[in-house]
């Protein structure tokens, strides 16, 4: 016990370590280089680096912003030599026409639902499986798991034609449930969950649990839900976007009568609209949505991705 | 309730695996008899609720996943057309054989892999760079992670509209952009490498913040005494990314790259919207092989040839999957012991 409590003080000491250049006291030019590059991520970044990132950050933001003013012109203003670097006066009416146009109503909420419903039975499933992963034992569990990563690299259109013939046969073109039931599950999401599982439930948690007499249903319910109720937020963030955005399947098998947000944006670019605002404000109200939620959930967005990726 | 659970934790270990073996010959209390039977169902319960936890993934997947992906290499063997899907004929590999021969898919092909390179390389490339940057220590660098993954949350049907009209030839940002360096008005959509590059900068602006936050996860979990060794050994900021923070995320960098090549693979969307049609362009210049399937299927109703594109493509990614496989084993070997 001693022997481990020895080596079990060398992570704290580099910690330390890293820390004294907050009160600096002029050390001498070899130390500061030293500490310097020890602290790797801690290291202070100099103006150049802003700079660069800022570029960043305006050249991942304007396209969104021009949207808006784009979004809220006329083409004779579109048509302006120097290009309008401000709102016009044509937001609402542009916002009108791209509502009635393109069903745009319709559409987002049939997107919301859609999402929605892609999100609840994605993380449940997600949840149950990666649980299962993570922390129970059962014969081809390695197999199993190596099956769920291979499906991640299957694209979709391997499934399209198939897919397009059963609901040809059941008549389900435009009925929301044809592209519901193809992704009500996701392979990212399983694997999401088993790798947050297997770090933060801890295995006597469980076991304590069911020497309390509890089945498998409550254990998951009062043990594992609680645990990963995080993970089980993020990957609610993540898989709503993704439903908000999917975009190859719901072409083929919606049609403008009852679209989504990504069908209607389509019929709204391939379509004859002379109006370049009202393009763009067609686009601005599918994104808005997303956008806001970003917005509000931003950080447990990236949260959620880097944790995703560090097991990637 | 969690901490009462967890105070009881340890006897959990012991207290399981002896009491089969107690229960032996001697009589049976009742009491003994329910606990026999509570162990009973306690083990069918172990024993069989991981397969009901992960089956409802696995029927979704069987049904919707591997089994259409099984039935469109069927399908890809017969005459299937739009108009009728259930009349299949069969002909043999007749679809294939005729993709060989089609400079259109040929196209597609030279176009796919093109665009992926232009969209790809650079984008893993600034995105190495941009989480190098932010692995700095930064005043708001969390407004800088929202703001760069911003575009993530942009569907490929906004952007590409959005961007569209950003490549207009004569009222497009773009064009307006190189004219004040004197550039003349491009023609975007109409030539062959402009529109490439066009469509390419569309996933690239994409794409590129969501992969630079999984290199900055990768870089954060890089052990600090790397570093710290890398400094006492006098190797400078730049030696330090070349020779620590590189060689420690090569896994993630490979995952990148197989999810990036992936993604190319299939690109469809922007292509579609870029222009108008399902042709990728007047000449086919940025036609993809996902816009070709779909083309082949839903423009020309042919559903048969249009299963051969979609397992010409699977064969295609278990190809490139090989390479990298390969050369995942091959960089591993020659570097050692490095975790891949």
């Amino acid at each position: 016990m001693s022997i481990s409590s020895e080596t079990a003080t060398r992570p704290p000491g580099s910690a330390p370590a890293a820390r004294p250049d907050t009160p600096d006291g002029g050390a001498p030019s070899r130390r500061r280089r030293i500490r310097a590059g020890g602290a790797g991520r801690q290291m202070h970044a100099g103006w150049l680096t802003y700079v660069i990132l800022i570029i960043f950050t305006i050249g991942s933001l304007f396209p969104l912003v021009w949207t808006m003013f784009a979004a809220s012109s006329t083409n004779t203003r579109l048509a302006q030599t120097p290009p309008p670097f401000w709102f016009g006066d044509d937001l609402w009416n542009n916002l009108d026409q791209a509502w009635n146009t393109a069903n745009m109503g319709t559409a987002l909420i049939n997107t919301v639902f859609v999402a929605g419903t892609i999100t609840l039975s994605t993380v449940l499933f997600a949840t149950l499986a990666g649980f299962a992963f993570a922390k129970l034992q059962f014969r081809a569990k390695n197999v199993l798991l190596m099956l769920v990563i291979g499906t991640m690299m299957v694209p979709p259109q391997l499934s399209v034609v198939p897919l397009y013939m059963a609901i040809a046969e059941l008549q389900w073109t435009d009925r929301l449930q044809a592209v519901i039931l193809p992704m009500m599950v996701s392979a990212f999401g399983v694997f999401f969950m088993r790798q947050y599982l297997v770090q933060a439930l801890p295995t006597e948690l469980v076991e304590a649990a069911r020497v309390d007499g509890a089945n498998s249903l409550r254990v998951v319910w009062h043990v594992v839900f609680p645990v990963a109720r995080p993970a089980m937020a993020v990957l609610g963030m993540l898989t709503f976007v993704m439903a908000w955005n999917e975009f190859f399947w719901p072409i083929i098998a919606l049609t403008q009568q009852n679209p989504t947000v990504q069908v209607a944006l389509t019929g709204l670019g391939r379509g004859y609209v002379p109006d370049q605002g009202v393009i763009m404000a067609g686009a601005l109200l599918g994104t808005l949505p997303l956008l806001i939620v970003f917005a509000i959930f931003g950080k447990q967005i990236v949260g959620g991705i880097m944790h995703g990726a560090i097991k990637g | 309730m969690a901490t009462e659970q967890h105070s009881a934790a340890p006897p959990a270990k012991g207290g399981a695996a002896p009491r089969p073996q107690r229960g032996g010959e001697p009589p049976l209390t009742p009491e003994e008899k329910k606990l026999r039977r509570r162990s009973l169902r306690y083990r069918l319960d172990t024993k069989f609720s991981p397969y009901g936890f992960i089956a409802p993934f696995f029927l979704f997947f069987a049904a919707f996943g591997l089994f259409p992906l099984l039935f469109t290499g069927w399908a890809s063997l017969h005459r299937v057309s739009l108009h009728s899907p259930t009349d299949m004929e069969w002909v043999g590999f007749y679809n294939f054989t005729r993709l060989l021969g089609d400079e259109f898919f040929w196209n597609a092909l030279w176009n796919t892999f093109i665009i992926g390179v232009i969209a790809t390389v650079p984008q893993l490339l600034m995105a190495l760079g941009l989480a190098h940057l932010l692995n700095y220590k930064l005043r708001n660098s969390m407004m800088f992670r929202v703001a760069m993954l911003t575009p993530y949350a942009t569907s490929v049907a906004a952007a590409t509209l959005v961007f569209a009209m950003l490549y207009g030839r004569d009222y497009g940002m773009i064009n307006w952009f190189l004219g004040l360096f004197g550039v003349d008005n491009i023609e975007w959509e109409a030539g062959s490498w402009t529109a490439k590059i066009a469509v390419s900068t569309i996933v690239i602006w994409r794409w590129t913040g969501y992969n630079t936050l999984i290199y900055l996860a990768a870089m954060q979990a890089v052990p600090k005494d790397l570093y710290e060794s890398a400094s006492i050994d006098g190797a400078s900021r730049w030696q330090q990314f070349i020779h620590v923070t590189i060689p420690a995320l090569r896994p993630t960098i490979l995952f990148t790259v197989v999810v990036s090549t992936i993604g190319a693979t299939q690109l469809f969307g922007e292509p579609l919207l870029f222009g108008s049609g399902t042709s990728g362009g007047a000449d086919n210049q940025y036609q993809t092989l996902g816009l070709y399937l779909y083309e082949m299927g839903w423009t020309n109703f042919n559903l048969g040839r249009a299963s051969a594109i979609a397992w010409s493509m699977f064969l295609l990614l278990i190809i490139i999957g090989l390479v990298y496989w390969f050369f995942a084993r091959l960089i591993g070997r020659s570097t050692g012991s490095k975790g891949a």
